[in-house]
């Protein structure tokens, strides 16, 4: 198969193709790195493209050849979002301030992806310490939307999420604090999972917000996602807050839900609160036409009430900043990372370097958080947001009373253009309206396709979210939904994706824009 | 309205080590004005019976073994550092001539 085929399926498939022999790791390899060189200039989805790729490759290769037994993803490439720390590749969290650092260790995730003989390909682009839902707070400028490069790829993981839209990689790393891969998802037409808080270790994820963030896959189908997740997934004793549990496969949830007649009696909680004022008339459109399929199939579709929700983006903006700000003393100018060149003390210099190191938004938050956390107004703001985190994770145990699952769109909107909402923070804040309540709550949610919306042609997303421990119930049902809209429309929604051009202009490929 | 004056706002900045400059401090005393305000919602609901959460998935334990782990070795460590000696960091003076 030619080398653009390659690039153009799934890592399910790839890891098949490459079991069988019929084609080897290191042309896999090569015709993404080749998509990278070709579209990466317009996209700029990587920070960094690893210079061992084919060398990791031909030895994936060679083992094979040798009989050696091998994992399923052996020698199927991967993205690494750069919050993720690798001994081999800069790791920057797309922060001026680590701009060149190699850490000394790997993060677990990332020697779980080397274990499984995956083949890293680079580190992706980002909102500086994953703060941002655009990627426009990257010090080391914008990733582009490959649907229309004058727009963003949502953020902070838009650089994965990205790359797995222009085929220049099969699946991704993402992390997620409030949104970060379910946002990025919906806004480039792929998938992205948000595990169950816990669920994935976070030992060499470069800290936002301790209690909210987790690693999860970025894709470009639901098996996918799952097939990463089980890569990635599990106790690692090295992160205190990993769940000790034994994890079903995920990989083996979304089979069934390929094959198997899931969505007959399952209960969908539409959540009253995550629809209407500020979400797109395309959005809505295409959510309530997934719902109608969805009952079509034999899902109970139920309306369930989160009362709280409402308050999930202020106290996510309070507990955020505070755990960033505390997080991010640690680029002190003294242990890693870039050192300001002034004369003074040692507390001069450190703060020579953080104003010059940290991007707008970065400090924005840091001032933000050191304010909620300080005396006099720790009760007040602080202490107030952990009671919001209650009572929406006492939302969340109502409406899983009455459902299943929980459905919502991914996003409010469709990729908005670069400059539209830079100078409103609070207009940005407002793009995770409807992904922070399960960082707040642990719950996982995932983002995948839900069709274009007929006024713009651009992706919109469709949002699972299963309780606490349920990642399982995400990819079953997620799975077959995916089939479901996929059947209606005839195609995939990513085989509708524009082709990038080496002129840098974005053409759509057929006349119709893709899904209807 | 929020109590943030460009006083508080450069208090802030000493208190997190940011050498923010005037226009900055200008800047982030209308934003963050305006964010307080939004985020003060919180208050609404955040009533004295209601029990506060700092960790989403309850967990006790997550001590390890008392035996030697995995670690770093000099080298390792002071690899990323902006300045060292071989064995240690080295940074400015520590304290100021007033003090």
């Amino acid at each position: 198969m030619s080398a653009a085929d390659l690039t153009r399926t799934t890592a399910a498939d790839l890891a098949h193709r490459l079991s069988t022999g019929e084609v080897s790791s290191v042309e896999v390899t090569q015709a993404h790195l080749d998509r990278i060189a070709a579209v990466d200039g317009d996209v700029h989805a990587f920070l960094h493209v690893s210079e061992n790729a084919l060398e990791t490759a031909r030895q994936v290769d060679a083992d094979r050849a040798a009989g050696v037994a091998l994992p399923e993803l052996a020698g199927v490439p991967i993205a690494i979002k750069d919050v993720l720390c690798t001994i081999d590749m800069p790791s920057t969290s797309g922060s001026k301030i680590l701009e060149g650092w190699i850490p000394p260790y790997d993060a677990t995730v990332v020697a779980r992806l080397r274990a499984a003989r995956m083949v890293p390909l680079g580190k992706t682009n980002m909102d500086e310490f994953a703060m941002g839902s655009s990627t426009e707070h990257s010090a080391y400028g914008p990733t582009k939307n490959p649907w229309d490069l004058e727009r963003i790829p949502g953020g902070s993981g838009g650089g994965s999420a990205a790359a797995v839209a222009a085929f220049e990689a099969p699946v991704a790393l993402g992390s997620d604090t409030g949104g970060s891969i379910r946002q990025p998802g919906a806004v480039t037409g792929t998938v992205g999972v948000k595990p169950t808080y816990g669920g994935v270790s976070r030992y060499g994820a470069i800290a936002l917000a301790s209690s909210l963030d987790q690693v999860g896959p970025v894709s470009r189908t639901v098996l996918d996602a799952a097939l990463v997740h089980d890569v990635i997934g599990g106790h690692d004793p090295r992160d205190a807050t990993s769940i000790p549990d034994q994890w079903p496969s995920m990989a083996e949830a979304a089979r069934r839900g390929l094959t198997g007649d899931v969505l007959k009696g399952i209960r969908v909680g539409v959540v009253k609160e995550l629809e209407g004022e500020g979400f797109q008339s395309g959005v809505k459109q295409r959510y309530h036409e997934t719902l109608d399929l969805l009952a079509a199939a034999g899902a109970e579709i139920v309306e369930v009430s989160c009362p709280h929700f409402e308050y999930a983006v202020a106290a996510y903006y309070l507990i955020l900043p505070a755990e960033a700000s505390s997080n991010l003393a640690k680029f002190d100018s003294v242990r890693f990372g870039m050192r300001a060149n002034v004369t003074g003390t040692v507390e001069d210099v450190m703060a020579a370097t953080r104003e010059a190191g940290f991007g707008p938004e970065v400090k924005r938050r840091i001032i933000l958080g050191t304010y909620a956390l300080s005396a006099g107004y720790y009760d007040a703001y602080y202490g107030s947001a952990q009671k919001v985190r209650t009572l929406i994770q006492q939302d969340f145990d109502a409406a899983f009373e009455k459902a299943d699952i929980l459905v919502s769109p991914s996003a409010p909107t469709t990729a908005f253009k670069f400059g539209e909402k830079l100078e409103d923070p609070l207009a940005m804040y407002l793009n995770d309206v409807t992904t922070i309540p399960a960082n707040l709550a642990g719950v996982p949610g995932m983002g995948l396709p839900m069709g274009l919306a007929p006024e713009d042609g651009l992706p919109t997303g469709l949002q699972l979210m299963a309780p606490a421990r349920h990642d399982a119930r995400l990819y079953e049902a997620g799975a077959a939904i995916e089939q479901l809209l996929e059947g209606n429309w005839g195609h995939s929604l990513w085989s509708q994706a524009p082709e990038l051009g080496a002129n840098g202009l974005a053409t759509a490929l057929g006349s119709n824009g893709g899904a209807r | 309205m929020s109590e943030i004056t460009p006083e508080r706002v450069a208090h802030l900045a000493m208190l997190a080590r940011i050498a923010l400059t005037d226009d900055e401090i200008e800047k982030l005393t209308g934003e963050l004005g305006a964010i307080v305000d939004s985020v003060a919602k919180v208050q609404e609901v955040a009533t004295p019976e209601v029990a506060a959460t700092s960790h989403p998935i309850p967990l006790t334990g997550g001590m390890r073994p008392d035996v030697p782990g995995q670690t770093l070795t000099t080298e390792q460590a002071l690899a990323g550092a902006p300045d060292h000696d071989g064995s240690r960091f080295r940074v400015t003076a520590i304290l100021g001539e007033e003090q």
